[in-house]
């Protein structure tokens, strides 16, 4: 299903998804998407329905939970949340993301003579 | 594996997971806009721009199922959703693939349960692997001869160290031997002496009770007891589940039942096919010790001894074994050790991948008669698969599709073949006419429902790969602008269904060709000169008990003289005899040979010895060649009489006339008093043996188990009351037993014969039906496909004649290519089969012949209907019909 070649993308999108429900608490599809795009600067430019094929994934994975309620504009919304799993997913996928942008920092900091600076 | 979980979950809450989603896809797009809105754009703008962030919503919800679900089980119900509505539009094609498949995949469902359980199933017993039959290397005479004395035995079970166990019955037991009294008629009961350790031995388990007797139970003095047959007791005696520790009186003798056999122990099944036993008794091993050879040998290997080691050690002690240990004689005995399944289904072997690879024939014409079918069906389809390709559908997305349809067509047809299959299962089990070992566990179990899994989706792949690749593979453009009717792709089309029309026929020119043989055989076999006339004879089992003591047999004589005169009164009645042992059932033997001469040891075979009453012979219809019958005057005690067959004569006397020369018969003297034509003992197929009749009033033998053998022109079933009740007229001890004619023991003895012609002859009808269909199918095909053609023929002057005459010989010729084709395999089949075959020559000119014709003929039939349909277009109609 192609799953393979938006690998490292799906990883980006599940572990910016864990990060926003673990920083704000229970949110909808939308405010999820809003918040993502808000932090990043809108420069990630989301396909916002992609979302949802995360949202999904990470659900059946247990590490979020989602719950039928009522939006600030009234209306009927699906919320999600952070399950202690999904916490603990967070802090592993967060050290490994930290570990490789200093590895890509480093790698891209090399100058012409091949030093590091 | 949570989340498989999950999408499995997810798979069958489809709708409401879907609804989930519309409805927090439309929320999403709502707060979108309105946020825009709230942002100053005009309502259609901030919609507008709201659904552009969001990008594309039918792709969202394809990966949001995707990514939830199981997205191979969901284009697989796809598939099947869309074979269910074509096969369903196609019913006719339906109908016919499904009955097709059916009756191929339920012959092979019913022979595999067949060969699965005489061939390959170990036998039903724990451990049966140790367990091996002993009997002699070479088999002289019948089963005297695959017996040992009480003594060997019993030396044997010390002597030796490779066996936990060595058991055995007594072989001479005749059915409806004992009766069952005091309640009411007498019921014949057949009844059969067992050693104590014999159940042990094989590991039956009782369903009440115990199987095994004691020390005490298998003395003289011991009271009796006895273990009953499963349905024995529930047919006699109700299942009364206290029945153990009562008595049963067998003929007047109280009898303490101590256990019942489980219902899947069947004696006859393993030892003597198509036997029925009720009751069994312990062997009482000093009663009969100097009886000579009776017991027939069952032993068990101790766990990790080979039959190889097994072997070595039986070869080195029967050698030296006592025959009789009072006696001083030592038995000479020479044994193999056979693994008891090689023993019991070793010679069936053969016959049974026989009709294995019959099956598989069938199942292989099924298979091209299909494709052949679905390639029909693709031809008519090539508009529907090229526009689906148009629009974008993947070579491989279509003949997972058409593989799909095929799944169904097989899987449906299997379902109703396995239901065929469970009923003939059902009815072989449950007959008792085929004498075949193991027949009564026969039942379509758990390796047979896999077996059928297997064969159906094998030959869904078979028949629906090949139609599957050529729709799939068909040239995109010109199948669109075609309407069907081109010539541009029927051409290769036509040629490749022309070939398997043509391995229809020579497959079905095999199966025809085996079936004849083997069909010619049987016909043979039907045919031989038995020795004695089975028509319009009928036998019941004679009671008779003397309380007083006969040394001179004259009260038995008497009785029975009585007993014939009054049974020849009966109306119909032509004559009426008494023998102990019929032909074609049990036998036992003894020694004759000539006073005076003397004989290598060994030189003589055993002789099977009948003890008979005066016009037994003419009652059973011998033919006595020489001398006369025995009379009831022959009772002289110091030199009895006996008659001889013709190959005893020959042997003993040869170039002499062997009337009034003095033989010595089983240790005493008799005078040969006429010789009969030799009689075929065992089957109408083995050739006779030696054999000899002596009579039952001398005072030399004894009475034993009697048959009345009875010869009237009136059917069995009238006569047995009349018969019966004059026998217990005489008689109120004699049992109900049936009076069966003769011609049943002849027909059991030909049954295995009688089973494979049978199946065989089925399998080569269908695969001849199958051949004719596929014929008939390619030659209608290229009519309709010709339609067009033929009426431009017709207008330009073609008649009708010339027409049907160029569509026959189209067929003709593809029938004549598959039946050289399947002539030359047929001679390679049949040399296969040489060895099952009676009087028939493999290469059996006559049976080529017909079934050639046979094959030909109807093959010309199939081509006939769509030809003369040909021959019946109307031009004009043809031509307008574009």
């Amino acid at each position: 299903m192609g799953e393979s070649k938006l690998d490292l993308l799906q990883g980006t999108l599940d572990l910016m998804v864990l990060q926003t429900l673990a920083a704000m608490g229970e949110m909808h599809g939308y405010g999820i998407a809003r918040r993502i795009e808000q932090v990043s600067g809108d420069e990630v430019l989301l396909n916002q329905g992609t979302i949802y094929a995360a949202l999904v994934r990470l659900q059946q994975r247990g590490w979020i939970a989602a719950e039928w309620g009522t939006s600030e504009n009234n209306r009927k919304a699906k919320f999600y949340g952070i399950t202690k799993r999904g916490r603990k997913q967070l802090v592993e996928d967060a050290a490994y993301w930290q570990r490789l942008s200093s590895v890509m920092g480093r790698v891209l900091a090399m100058s012409a003579d091949g030093e590091v600076l | 594996m949570n989340r498989l979980l999950n999408k499995i979950r997810a798979f069958f809450h489809k709708r409401q997971l879907d609804g989930d989603l519309e409805a927090e896809l439309s929320h999403h797009i709502e707060a979108a806009t309105e946020e825009n809105i709230a942002h100053g754009m005009s309502s259609d703008e901030a919609r507008r721009r709201a659904l552009l962030r969001f990008g594309n919503i039918q792709q969202a919800r394809e990966t949001h199922r995707a990514t939830r679900g199981l997205p191979w089980l969901d284009i697989l119900m796809q598939d099947l959703r869309f074979s269910l509505r074509t096969l369903r539009r196609d019913r006719t094609f339906t109908i016919i693939a499904v009955l097709i498949l059916a009756l191929g995949i339920g012959a092979n469902i019913v022979v595999f349960s067949v060969v699965d359980n005489i061939l390959l199933r170990p036998l039903p017993f724990p451990n049966a692997d140790q367990l091996v039959r002993i009997a002699p290397k070479v088999s002289k005479c019948g089963n005297s001869c695959a017996t040992y004395s009480t003594d060997a035995v019993q030396e044997f079970q010390q002597r030796n160290h490779t066996f936990s166990d060595i058991t055995g019955y007594d072989a001479f037991t005749a059915p409806g031997n004992w009766k069952l009294t005091g309640k009411g008629v007498p019921v014949p009961v057949s009844e059969i002496d067992v050693m104590d350790n014999f159940f042990h031995t094989l590991g039956v388990q009782p369903l009440m009770g115990r199987l095994t007797f004691t020390a005490e139970e298998s003395r003289p003095s011991g009271a009796p007891v006895a273990v009953l047959s499963y349905p024995f007791w529930k047919r006699q005696l109700n299942g009364d589940p206290n029945i153990v520790g009562q008595a049963l009186s067998f003929g007047g003798t109280p009898t303490t039942v101590i256990g019942v056999l489980p219902e899947s122990f069947d004696f006859g099944a393993v030892y003597s096919p198509g036997a029925k036993l009720d009751v069994f008794t312990p062997y009482i091993y000093d009663r009969v010790r100097e009886y000579g050879n009776m017991i027939s040998i069952t032993g068990r290997m101790k766990p990790g001894v080979t039959l190889a080691q097994a072997r070595a050690e039986v070869d080195l002690l029967f050698p030296t074994l006592d025959f009789s240990v009072k006696g001083g004689a030592i038995g000479k005995y020479s044994a193999e050790v056979h693994d008891m399944k090689d023993y019991i289904s070793g010679s069936l072997r053969r016959a049974l991948i026989v009709l294995w690879s019959a099956v598989g024939l069938i199942l292989l014409i099924v298979c091209v008669n299909l494709s052949n079918l679905l390639l029909a069906r693709a031809a008519a389809r090539s508009k529907e698969f090229a526009m689906r390709r148009a629009l974008g559908a993947g070579r491989a997305r279509i003949v997972r599709q058409l593989l799909t349809e095929s799944l169904v067509l097989s899987g449906v047809g299997a379902l109703l073949g396995l239901t065929l299959a469970i009923a003939a299962c059902y009815y072989l089990a449950h007959q008792g006419s085929i004498a075949l070992p193991l027949l009564n566990q026969i039942r379509v179990d758990r390796t047979s429902l896999l077996w059928t899994i297997f064969i159906a989706v094998t030959t869904a792949l078979a028949f629906g790969c090949l139609p599957g690749l050529r729709a799939s593979g068909s040239d995109l453009q010109s199948a669109l602008k075609d309407s069907g009717h081109g010539s541009s792709m029927g051409k290769r089309s036509d040629t490749l269904r022309s070939v398997l029309v043509i391995s229809e026929i020579a497959l079905a020119c095999v199966l025809l060709v085996g079936a004849g043989l083997l069909l010619r055989s049987f016909l043979r076999v039907l045919d031989v000169d038995l020795g004695f006339r089975p028509a319009e004879a009928t036998a019941i089992s004679f009671d008779y008990r003397n309380p007083a003591p006969d040394p001179t047999n004259a009260k038995l004589s008497a009785t029975l003289q009585e007993t014939l005169r009054r049974i020849k009164t009966l109306p119909g009645v032509q004559t009426a005899g008494i023998t102990d042992s019929l032909p074609m059932s049990r036998n036992r033997s003894w020694g004759i040979s000539a006073k005076g001469k003397s004989y290598q040891p060994g030189e003589l075979p055993g002789t099977f010895v009948y003890v008979v009453s005066p016009g037994y012979l003419n009652a059973i219809g011998m033919r006595l060649i020489k001398g006369r019958d025995i009379t009831w005057n022959d009772t002289n005690p110091a030199q009895g009489v006996v008659i001889i067959n013709q190959t005893v004569a020959n042997y003993l006397w040869p170039n002499e006339d062997p009337i009034d020369r003095i033989a010595r018969v089983g240790g005493a003297d008799a005078r040969v008093i006429g010789v009969i034509e030799d009689v075929r003992e065992t089957s109408a197929e083995a050739k006779a043996g030696w054999q000899m009749y002596v009579s039952v009033a001398a005072p030399q033998f004894g009475p034993s188990d009697m048959q009345l053998v009875v010869r009237s022109n009136i059917p069995a079933a009238e006569l047995q009351p009349l018969v019966l009740s004059t026998l217990r007229e005489l008689n109120p001890g004699q049992p109900r037993a049936d009076l069966r004619p003769i011609q049943m023991l002849v027909d059991r003895a030909s049954s295995p014969r009688r089973f494979f012609v049978y199946l065989v002859g089925i399998f080569a009808a269908l695969g001849l039906v199958l051949a004719s269909l596929g014929v008939y199918g390619v030659i209608s095909y290229s009519v309709t496909q010709r339609t067009q053609e033929i009426g431009v023929r017709m207008a330009l002057g073609a008649t009708p004649g010339r027409v049907q005459m160029s569509v026959i010989s189209k067929t003709l010729g593809l029938a004549a290519i598959g039946i050289g084709m399947g002539g030359v395999l047929s001679i390679a089949v049949a040399n296969l089969i040489a060895s099952m075959l009676f009087g028939t020559a493999p290469t059996d000119p006559m049976t080529f012949v017909a079934m050639i014709a046979l094959l030909g003929g109807v093959a010309v039939l199939a081509g006939y209907l769509p030809a003369r349909r040909a021959s019946r277009i109307n031009p004009m109609v043809a031509l307008r019909n574009n």
